[in-house]
Parts: C-alpha cells; sequence; structure tokens
C-alpha cells in the first residue's frame, strides 16, 4: 500500500528556507516508511504569524527508544501533537506503524498510548477512576479494564493514593497517573511529551524500568526531554530539533560522535553566550 | 499607575480582539446595544428633566440605586467579575496596594459594561440643564455613583470570593441570594396595589415613585444620584447629607475592597478540595462499561464533584420554592409563574451542557488522544442531563399545578416540558461543539471570568437560547393553546406531539454534534488550549 500523499506540490507557503542540513539527509519526496513506528514527512505548521514547525520528516524504527531533544519552543510538543492526532497539520503525513494518522485516525489512535505536556486531566476523579475512565473510552470491556488499572496502580506505586483526587496529587504523581491513562489499552507505540517533568528520581527510575521492559517486548517509545543526560544514558536513538526542524538524527551514537550528546546538542542548536552582559547583576556593583 | 493599568487593559482588550473575529463581534454588538441604551436613556431624562424635573429626579434615584445594586450583586451569582486585571497577577511586582486599588478602579470603568455605566450616568446628568448648580451637582454625583459601582462590585466579589470556593457556603449563599428574588413577586404586587390606589386620583405612579425615592436617596445606593435633586430643590442640609453618605458608602467600600484584597493577597486560598477521598470507582462502576457510559459516569461525577457545575445544580431545587413565593405575590398572573416552573428547569438543565468542553478545558486531551467517537462524546454528556432530569421535571411539572390547582393543565404541561427537556439538550449537544466559549477553568472559584470574554459568552448564550426558542415554537403554541382556550383534547395532543419533537430535535442535535466533533475534535482542543 503505498500512502497517496507525497508531500503536497504546491508546498509550504512563505519563504522555501531549506532545513539547515540534516544528518541523515532523506529524499524529500520519500514515502512514509511503513514499517517503522512514527514516520513523518513533511509536518509543518503555522500558528498566526509563527511557523512552529517548518517541514518535519522523521522515521522511529518499530522498536527503538527513541528521544527527541530541543531547546523550548523548538517544535517538540508541536511535532508530537500532530504525530499524534491531537492537532492537524497545516501539510505532511504523519504515520504509525503504517497507518495514516490523518486519513485513518481512529486505528491510528488505537496503535497510540499518548502522553500529551501541559494539559489537564479529570482532575475531580481519583486516580483510580481516571485510569479506568481512560480504558473504557478505548472500549476495553470491564474486566480487563479492572485488572489492568490495578496493575498500572502498582507498577505506578499509586496503590495508596487510588482513592484521592487527582487534583490533590503532586505533579510526579500526576504524571505517573496520566502516563498510567496512556498505557491501559496496550498500545504497541508510546509517545511521552516530557515525560520525567517533576518526577522525582525514585519514581522516573520505576517508569525508566517499565519503558525499558516495554521497549524489550517489542513495543516503541518516542519521548522528549530537554535531559540530554538522560536521554544519552537511555534512549537508543535520538532527534535534535530545534526551530521547527529536524537538525540531526539517528542512533544515540551516530549523533553524538566523539562527543556528549550535550555538547553535541550546543554545538547543533548553537545560542551559548559568553559571560559578558548583565554587568548590573552582579551584586558587586553597587550602582542602581 | 493608573494610566499604566488603564493602557494595560486597552492592550489587553485589543488582543483579544485580534484572536477572534467572534469577540470582536461580540464586544461590537455588545457595545452598539449599550450605545443604544445609553442614548435611551440620556434622551428619556433631558425630556422628562425639562417637563418636570421632581418626576424626574425620583426616577433616576430609583433606577439610579438599581443599577448600582446590579453592580455589586450581579457578578457574585451570574457572570462573575471581570478578572482580566486580576489583581493577583500584580502580587510579584510590589506595587503599593493604595495605587493599585486606584488604578484597577479607573481600569474597572474601562469595559463595555463600565463604559456604558459611566456614559449613562454622565448623560442623565443633563436632565438638570435648566438648573446649573443641579448640573454640576449631577456631574459630581455621577462620578460618585460610577465609582461605586465599580468599587462595590469589586468589593462585594472580593471579600465573598474565599467563602464561595467552598461548597457549603457557596450553597447557603445561593439560597440567601434567592431571598431578593422571592421579594420581587410580593414586591410587584405591593407596587401594583398602590398604583391602582392611585389610578383613581388620575396620576399613578408620581406619588408611590416619590416616596420611594425619597427613602432610597438616603440610602447608600441611591445617595449618589439624590444629591442633585436635593440641590435642584434648594433642600443644600438633604444635598450636604446625601453627598456625605455617598462618600462614606465609598470609602466604606475602598476599605473592605482593600482588606479582602489584603487576605487574598497575603494567604492565597487555593482550591477547596484538599483531603477529600472518593470512594471506589463511584459512577464510573455503576453504568455501562462502554465509552458512552463512561463519559456519562464522567459527567455525572463532575456534576456533584466540581463547584462551577454543582454551583449551578444547587439552584435547581431552590426554583420551585422561588417560583411559588414569586407567584402568590403576583395576583393574576399567579399560576403563569408557578406554571413556568417545570418548562423553565427544564430549559437550564438543557442549557447547563451548552458549554461541556470548554468546561473540560484542555482534560478534553484525553478524548482526542483516545480517539473517542463523536457519538459517545455527545450522547454521554446528554444522557445524563436527561436521566436526571425526566423524573425531576415531571415531578415539577405535578407540583405546579397542584399548587395552582389547575389540573387540567397537566397534560400539556407535561408535554412542554419533557419536550423542552429533550429539545433544550438537543440544542446544547450541537452547539457546544460549535460556539464555546471561555469559562473558569477547573479548580478557580465559578466566579472568575476569564479575560475579555463577554462577547463570545452573550454570543454564544444568544445562539443557544435563541435556536432553543425558535424550535420550541411549535411545541409553546400549543401548550399555550390547550392551557389558555382551555382545550383537554389539545392537552392530550402537546403530551404526545411536543416530546416528540423534543426527541426528534435531541437525535438530530446530538447527531449534528457528534459528526462535528468527528471532523473538528482536534482544532476543539486547540481552542480550548488557547484558553490557557
Amino acid at each position: 500500500m503505498i500512502p497517496l500523499s507525497a508531500p503536497t506540490p504546491a508546498g509550504p507557503p512563505g519563504p522555501a528556507t531549506a532545513p539547515a542540513a540534516p544528518a541523515a539527509p532523506a529524499a524529500p519526496a520519500a514515502p512514509p516508511d511503513p514499517s517503522a513506528a512514527l514516520s513523518l514527512r513533511g509536518l509543518w505548521k503555522r500558528f498566526g504569524q509563527k511557523i512552529a514547525v517548518a517541514g518535519v520528516d522523521l522515521d522511529v524504527p518499530a522498536g527503538s527508544f527513541y528521544g527527541l531533544v530541543g531547546p523550548n519552543g523548538a517544535g517538540k510538543t508541536t511535532t508530537l501533537s500532530m504525530a499524534t492526532g491531537l492537532l492537524r497539520p497545516d501539510f505532511g503525513v504523519a504515520t504509525v506503524l503504517g497507518t495514516d494518522m490523518w486519513a485513518d485516525t481512529d486505528a491510528a489512535k488505537r496503535l497510540l498510548g499518548v502522553l500529551p505536556d501541559g494539559v489537564r486531566l479529570f482532575d475531580r476523579l481519583t486516580g483510580a477512576q481516571l485510569i479506568t475512565y481512560a480504558g473504557l473510552l478505548r472500549g476495553l470491556d470491564r474486566e480487563t479494564v479492572a485488572a489492568r488499572a490495578e496493575d498500572l496502580l502498582v507498577a505506578m506505586d499509586l496503590v495508596a493514593d487510588r482513592d484521592t483526587f487527582v487534583v490533590d496529587y503532586s505533579a510526579g504523581m500526576t504524571k505517573k497517573v496520566a502516563l498510567a491513562a496512556a498505557l491501559i489499552h496496550a498500545p504497541r507505540v508510546l509517545v511521552l511529551d516530557e515525560p520525567f517533568e517533576a518526577v522525582d528520581p525514585v519514581s522516573a527510575a520505576n517508569i525508566r524500568d517499565i519503558l525499558r521492559g516495554y521497549v524489550d517486548d517489542g513495543g516503541t517509545v518516542v519521548v522528549s526531554s530537554h535531559v540530554m543526560d538522560l536521554v544519552q544514558r537511555m534512549c537508543s536513538h535520538v532527534a535534535v530539533v530545534a526551530g521547527g526542524h529536524v537538525l540531526a538524527a539517528g542512533t544515540v551514537d551516530e549523533v553524538r560522535g566523539e562527543q556528549s550528546l550535550e555538547d553535541r546538542f550546543v554545538d547543533l542548536v548553537g545560542g551559548r553566550k559568553d559571560g559578558e552582559g548583565l554587568a548590573w547583576l552582579r551584586s558587586s556593583s553597587a550602582s542602581s | 499607575m493608573v494610566a499604566q493599568l488603564v493602557r494595560l487593559k486597552l492592550t489587553l482588550m485589543a488582543n483579544t480582539l485580534r484572536r477572534s473575529v467572534w469577540q470582536t463581534i461580540g464586544i461590537i454588538a455588545g457595545g452598539a446595544y449599550g450605545l443604544f441604551l445609553v442614548a435611551l436613556a440620556v434622551a428619556g431624562a433631558v425630556a422628562g428633566g425639562t417637563v418636570d424635573p421632581v418626576t424626574t429626579g425620583a426616577v433616576l434615584v430609583v433606577v439610579g440605586a438599581v443599577v448600582v445594586l446590579a453592580w455589586c450583586v450581579v457578578p457574585v451569582f451570574a457572570y462573575g467579575v471581570d478578572a482580566t486585571l486580576d489583581p493577583h497577577r500584580f502580587v510579584t511586582y510590589g506595587i503599593p496596594r493604595r495605587s493599585l486599588l486606584a488604578g484597577l478602579t479607573v481600569a474597572g470603568v474601562v469595559s463595555v459594561p463600565g463604559l456604558t455605566t459611566a456614559l449613562a450616568a454622565l448623560g442623565v446628568a443633563f436632565a438638570w440643564w435648566r438648573s446649573p448648580a443641579a448640573l454640576v451637582a449631577a456631574l459630581v454625583g455621577a462620578v460618585l455613583a460610577v465609582a461605586l459601582c465599580v468599587v462595590g462590585s469589586r468589593a462585594v466579589t472580593t471579600a465573598l470570593a474565599p467563602l464561595l470556593e467552598s461548597r457549603r457556603s457557596r450553597e447557603v449563599l445561593a439560597v440567601a441570594a434567592l431571598v431578593p428574588l422571592m421579594l420581587v413577586g410580593p414586591a410587584f404586587g405591593w407596587f401594583a396595589q398602590r398604583a391602582s390606589g392611585f389610578a383613581v386620583d388620575g396620576d399613578a405612579t408620581g406619588p408611590v415613585l416619590r416616596d420611594l425615592a425619597a427613602v432610597v436617596a438616603w440610602t447608600p445606593l441611591g445617595a449618589p444620584w439624590g444629591f442633585a435633586a436635593a440641590v435642584h430643590d434648594g433642600a443644600w442640609g438633604s444635598a450636604a447629607g446625601r453627598l456625605g453618605v455617598g462618600l462614606l458608602t465609598l470609602a466604606l467600600a475602598a476599605a473592605v475592597w482593600d482588606r479582602a484584597l489584603r487576605r487574598t493577597l497575603e494567604t492565597p486560598s487555593t482550591s477547596g478540595s484538599s483531603g477529600a477521598r472518593g470512594k471506589g470507582l463511584g459512577m464510573l462502576g455503576r453504568l455501562p462499561a462502554t465509552p458512552t457510559g463512561a463519559v456519562a459516569a464522567r459527567a455525572l461525577t463532575y456534576w456533584r464533584r466540581d463547584p462551577r457545575y454543582s454551583a449551578s445544580m444547587a439552584v435547581i431545587p431552590l426554583l420551585p420554592v422561588v417560583m411559588i413565593f414569586a407567584g402568590q405575590g403576583a395576583g393574576p398572573g399567579a399560576s403563569v409563574v408557578v406554571l413556568m416552573l417545570a418548562p423553565l428547569t427544564a430549559w437550564v438543565l438543557g442549557f447547563s451542557i451548552s458549554n461541556d468542553i470548554a468546561y473540560d478545558h484542555t482534560a478534553f486531551a484525553l478524548h482526542v488522544a483516545t480517539g473517542t467517537a463523536g457519538r459517545a462524546d455527545r450522547w454521554g454528556r446528554a444522557l445524563p442531563v436527561l436521566l436526571i432530569g425526566t423524573p425531576l421535571v415531571s415531578a415539577y411539572a405535578v407540583v405546579s399545578t397542584a399548587v395552582t390547582g389547575s389540573w387540567g393543565a397537566l397534560p400539556a404541561l407535561l408535554g412542554l416540558s419533557l419536550g423542552t427537556l429533550a429539545l433544550s439538550t438537543g440544542v446544547s449537544s450541537a452547539v457546544a461543539v460549535r460556539w464555546l466559549y471561555p469559562v473558569a477553568k477547573p479548580g478557580e472559584s465559578p466566579l472568575k471570568q476569564p479575560q475579555g470574554a463577554t462577547g463570545a459568552t452573550m454570543l454564544a448564550q444568544a445562539v443557544c437560547s435563541g435556536l432553543t426558542l425558535l424550535l420550541s415554537a411549535p411545541a409553546l403554541t400549543l401548550a399555550l393553546l390547550a392551557m389558555l382556550l382551555p382545550s383537554p383534547v389539545l392537552g392530550w395532543v402537546t403530551l404526545v406531539v411536543a416530546p416528540a419533537l423534543g426527541v426528534l430535535v435531541l437525535v438530530l442535535g446530538v447527531r449534528w454534534g457528534a459528526a462535528t466533533y468527528d471532523r473538528r475534535a482536534p482544532e476543539l482542543l486547540q481552542r480550548v488550549q488557547s484558553y490557557a
């Protein structure tokens, strides 16, 4: 089955600045890879005057633990939202294991578990209720939902707080319960936007174990993060995103070469300033 | 500080205009309507002032007092105070509270209702154009009155905000709010009686009004408006007294606002539900284990547990009390008022889900991410309304016919009420995926009105109410004919036809809503995300 939509002939409007030298240059007209867990082609999104994502091409191999890194405002969340069906792209194609997200939305969403960043939860439900709600919305039957919700509460260490309203959860607990809600239908691909933000080290380690086990069993995980260290240790693949473009993508070793991922990242993205400026902020300068 | 805050407010308004065409249309429509009212009021006042200054003065005092009262009371129960310049946002800037208050007051006038009130207040002052001294006094009074409107509304809402965030006290307050409502009926009756008593003397309303105005002009609400009248009459003692009352009220309101603000700034309250625990799965374990059932269970849970829903739900059981009380004072129209109870409740219940997705706020992302079908989302939200509404509305219909003793009207009334419930729910199900407007976010006080959204709110609510009214017209006509003729046959026809029409609208509305939802779910999510 050949996906219909090769990047639109008209192309995106505006100045056609080519993406700054991608590390693995994919031919612009290459069709989405049906074997990839997630395959993005020419994704493009503009909000008003601001172009948030300007033609992202990315293939996430099935079975990989994929890190998406980039500075603030790089377009990570926008890219992931378009890949997971939360935001309609202006142009471009996103496929999940060969299923076109924006043509066969329901089938694609069934394959995906999503942890969006910066959205609320139905926080007047208790933790157990929220997980159950997600399971029922996915169309699972009551017994399956009950059994899996129980397992997830144990895995996320939320058993003691199962009957506490999510509104009273700490930030880390909230992330964990949202992750549980994303896992309940046993998705084949898991897309997590900033899953470790505000999560304490112990919980983060537990979540990492869960995710690693999931990948070992054939699942695919995509995480966005701006903690380079974490990505370098945890992920098999990484893509560096900035200014709405993919600057580099591949296995972690390919991307970082001889450097640490963090140094490579700074090289790619640029923007380090030497310590001049803000002289007045130094407490020694007593002037007002 | 004043200039900065006014400029900030204007910038915020301009920005909302730039963001949404609908809000622009809303504000322009609201502004045009406001200007129309102002023109009407000023023309009336000037004409009246030329012919009969005394009566005009009395009218101004009474109407003015009602306006001030409305400013203070309406935000508590209906719209919430406009939180464009929420004082809490200025906490970190270390602005002296005194200049912050002054700035917020002036900036508070810069809004559609604020400017309308200010223009009207200054305009009607020209009713006194024949007496320069009174004109000057009226202009002073107008400024005082507008200040009182703004400061008074802020004082009341700020002082009550902590109270309203806990559910118990909000329910108590809802009851308290109904007391003046209950008095409306008897007051009308009393007024009508007095008016008809005087009708024999020819001039019906004049003396009553003057009696009333004489009292109101000394109250905190009416004093600023009574000042000019006293100057006109040359009653310098009264003038000084009324000015004093007005100034004192303003000072007092400012002090209350200041105190309340300091308290909320120093100990910001968080949402009131700490430590509470749910039990088991609740409704999610009881309703069918399907996506539709899950949405319905979640909606029911929220009606109970989310203050934004439960606040409006708390009013429903009190409606019969109010209506029956109001009906008692209304004389000949009594039974009509009481009979309105059931259809009105049905309409309110249906209306309550007309902006459901905005109430979810970004939690709605779960529905989008899980690929929840439009059918499940729409029916899931509509079913709880019908489940709760059907027995409730039926009971209200029976109660109101029992109270008025008009058993003959029962079939028509029951038909109309059940039909309205289904119809209003159907209209809401369709409107909710098309005309959204920002509301207080989850966990916020139900009183918090989001930034400059009055226009969008008014438009959406007008569309929803207008559509409901339009589609109810056949059933309403039928029911009215059955009750007024009176025709028992038509009554039974209504009992069949009105619910049938209602169910038709319900099914079509939910279908259209579901289709729209399926097409636009990501756009809906983007929309509620913009309300952040």
